[in-house]
């Protein structure tokens, strides 16, 4: 039935009845976030493969110097901010694509946000460490 | 072809290594000695073959990701080109896998 069939007229805009209304309550901005650092992502990986590669068979003190270079720490930065953004939304869909009990679902959402900005965090305080070399 | 739960299945799994991806730039910023733990576990028979899974994971949501982009910008419905997307991404996650592998051993990464 369409809008124009009911009896009651409203004054309601189609887009205002359907605004929020999804799993996420948040419109698309998930949705174009999620592949905004996908993009992003694809771009870093060769970049950081070449890294990781530069990296093996290192010990410590040679795995610090090249990670504490100017471009290496930025490529590295930028790959953990789209990495810890992409994951929270893809695992965030999961969830609200299987768990249906509203508390259950609203706890599991929180620890994702809780668990990928903690890794994004430690990781990130990792990398500026080896940076300002201390 | 449902490849779709792969692409969510090898997304959980990154997810979950992203634990020691953490562990490791920290053990980095922390010393020798936590840096050879995490040197002593990559290096072990399990610690590769976490790490082999992790990038067969990586290259294939890549790819499959790539396909669903393909699809976002209303490409590839047709039934031969939805084949080929799919068996592209699976064939190309392996081939991407077993090359970056190859190059690391090619190097020494496997000492």
């Amino acid at each position: 039935m369409s809008a124009t069939d009911t009896p009651k007229r409203s004054m309601r805009t189609p887009l205002g009845r359907v605004r929020n209304l999804g799993a996420a309550h948040s419109g698309t901005s998930d949705f174009w976030r999620q592949r905004i650092t996908a993009v992003a992502m694809t771009l870093l990986m060769i970049p950081v493969i070449v890294i990781v590669m530069m990296l093996l068979g290192r010990n410590q003190a040679g795995a610090a110097q090249i990670l504490g270079s100017l471009p290496i720490a930025v490529i590295l930065l930028l790959f953990i901010f789209a990495s810890a953004w992409h994951m929270k939304i893809g695992m965030q869909v999961v969830i609200e694509d299987y768990v249906h009990n509203e508390k259950l679902k609203l706890t599991a959402i929180m620890l994702n946000n809780f668990f990928s900005i903690a890794v994004a965090l430690a990781s990130t305080y990792a990398i500026l460490k080896l940076s300002s070399g201390v | 072809m449902a490849l779709s739960i792969v692409h969510r299945a090898t997304g959980i799994a990154l997810y979950v290594g992203t634990l020691l991806l953490a562990w490791w730039l920290i053990a980095a910023a922390s010393g020798p000695a936590a840096y050879a733990h995490v040197q002593a576990f990559t290096g072990s028979i399990i610690g590769r073959l976490i790490v082999f899974g992790y990038t067969w994971a990586l290259m294939h949501h890549m790819l499959s990701g790539i396909r669903h982009f393909v699809w976002d910008l209303g490409y590839g419905f047709k039934a031969n080109e939805r084949e080929a997307l799919t068996w592209g991404a699976l064939i190309g996650g392996i081939a991407l896998t077993v090359l970056v592998w190859i190059i690391a051993y090619a190097i020494g990464g496997g000492r």
